[in-house]
């Protein structure tokens, strides 16, 4: 059965203003001074974390560092996927010691990806600090996390799934709520 | 593209698609090498028999460290600690290790083909790291990442292997996998050593005895290990195997530019390679060792994660979850 949209959240344009107030936001509350870094997850936090570091660069002139994060090996369900889900690969060209980093995702929803992103960086060295940013937060959290920086916040049902879709990748710039095409325990509502 | 079979017995029936799989798969973890916490808890809980019933050092370590760093658990047989030298059969001693609940195991056995009998008979996935004179699959997979990484492509390169030809499952290994990339490859050695159906292993194999007309042009020298037992006098002594097939900086300078010099180690130096060779820009020989172990990493990663399903139902579950 094919997910089937129930709504659209935000549209292009309010899909670029909010990632322009995150941007605001994050200098806002972090700066850009300490050496912050923004740390995109794979797949859709990469093209959000280059389009906010080009805002800040923008707003300060200065230069964001940004790296590139795959959780596959961090994920706490491997053994329950089915088949091999892909590894690929992680791109963090500089020292997270002593770094301000910000992991930047598209959905927030269990929290189990930033649990994985945060082990995986632990493994790269010791930053000064982590903050979360994600440009939806959809709520039903397992663990006990929350974002620094939230784009929008949305109820949703469990087996409701977010669809952000972004230019780099999807060839357009919308978020949309859809009805789960597969039953709960197989999609998980985050991509 | 996914990885969709339980073993991996051989390069030979590896797909074109399969074996490009596998080595990006093994980019990340090559990567992983780098960090300065090596240690994943992906495999946490699993265990990983490493039976040996042949002796070897590197790539028993290799996989254990493949193992260790993927966070799983290792059991050790080796053949001379085992119940084998009190006549257990070799399915026996298998069925004993399964009983103890592994999710792998590392076979390296004499006898060509025994992986392939565990792997029909053991409920588990099988990893055939050398068996008698067929192959050495993971072998066949850490040289092409490593020609990979070194020639930025697989295809349709010329590649020398200089040696024991006769008695090595890694040239095997190699012949096969990169004979699917269009690789032209040819084999060097004294004639006792260069048996004429090597030539029927795949398209583009090619005899040649002498090392001065097998080098030029080629973009990879594979120089295999000469065990000193076989090097029988008076029909090859030592000093005869040096002055034809030892690879000197001149005979290497008879090949590309720059082309890749490879070795499966250990090397003995002096004997079927030069010092000065080994220790050239050209040698890619610790960039194997390295390899080596992310290859390994990325095939127990893909042999024991994931549960039964399948490519597609891989992709429905959607790359991350939670």
């Amino acid at each position: 059965m094919p997910a089937r949209e129930k709504a659209q959240l935000l549209n292009a344009a309010e899909t670029g203003r909010t990632i322009e107030r995150l941007a605001h936001e994050i200098i806002e509350k972090t700066g850009v001074q300490h050496g912050v870094a923004l740390i995109g997850i794979r797949r859709r936090g990469v093209p959000l974390a280059q389009r906010l570091a080009r805002t800040m660069r923008a707003l300060t002139g200065a230069e964001v560092p940004i790296g590139v994060l795959d959780i596959t090996l961090y994920r706490d369900d491997l053994s329950l996927a089915a088949g091999h889900p892909v590894v690929q690969s992680s791109e963090i060209p500089f020292s997270v010691d002593d770094r301000d980093l910000i992991l930047v995702d598209d959905v927030l929803f269990t929290g189990r990806t930033a649990r994985a992103a945060m082990n995986g960086l632990f493994d790269l060295g010791r930053p000064r600090r982590i903050q979360l940013c994600a440009l939806v937060d959809r709520g039903h959290r397992e663990l006990p996390i929350e974002a620094n920086y939230v784009g929008r916040r949305i109820e949703t049902r469990a087996d409701e799934l977010i669809d952000v879709r972004l230019a780099e990748l999807d060839g357009e710039d919308r978020v949309v709520l859809v009805s789960a095409a597969a039953p709960p325990a197989a999609r998980t509502g985050e991509s | 593209m996914s990885f969709t079979f339980r073993h991996l017995l051989g390069t030979e029936t590896l797909s074109r698609d399969e074996i490009l799989f596998l080595l990006d798969q093994s980019r990340a973890f090559q990567e992983i090498q780098r960090h300065p916490l090596k240690k994943l808890a992906t495999l946490r809980g699993k265990s990983v028999v490493l039976a040996f019933f042949e002796t070897s050092t590197r790539t028993r370590i290799s996989f254990g460290a493949a193992a260790a760093r993927l966070g799983a658990d290792t059991m050790n047989l080796q053949a001379e600690s085992s119940s084998l030298s009190k006549g257990e059969s070799l399915v026996d001693t298998a069925r004993t290790l399964e009983a103890m609940k592994p999710d792998v195991i590392v076979v390296r056995h004499a006898a060509s083909g025994a992986p392939h009998f565990l792997a029909e008979r053991l409920g588990i996935p099988v990893i055939n790291a050398g068996d008698g004179l067929h192959e050495h699959p993971s072998q066949g997979l850490l040289d092409a990442l490593t020609i990979r990484d070194r020639l930025g492509r697989l295809e349709d390169l010329n590649v020398t292997i200089v040696g024991d030809i006769r008695h090595s499952r890694v040239a095997r290994s190699n012949i096969h996998l990169l004979a699917k990339f269009g690789c032209r490859i040819t084999l060097c050695g004294p004639a006792m050593w260069l048996p004429a159906e090597m030539t029927q292993l795949a398209p583009n194999v090619r005899l040649e005895p002498a090392l001065e007309r097998a080098l030029p042009g080629a973009h990879v020298v594979m120089v295999l290990r000469v065990q000193t037992e076989r090097l029988l006098e008076p029909a090859l002594p030592a000093e005869e195997y040096i002055r034809q097939y030892q690879l000197t900086p001149e005979r290497l300078a008879m090949a590309r530019p720059h082309a890749a010099l490879m070795h499966p180690g250990p090397m003995i130096r002096g004997l079927e390679i030069d010092p000065v060779v080994a220790d050239s820009p050209q040698s890619c020989v610790l960039e194997q060792v390295t390899n080596g172990v992310a290859v390994r990493m990325a095939i127990l990663y893909l042999l024991t994660s994931g549960a039964p399903g399948g490519a597609d139902a891989a992709r429905a579950t959607g790359p991350a979850a939670g």
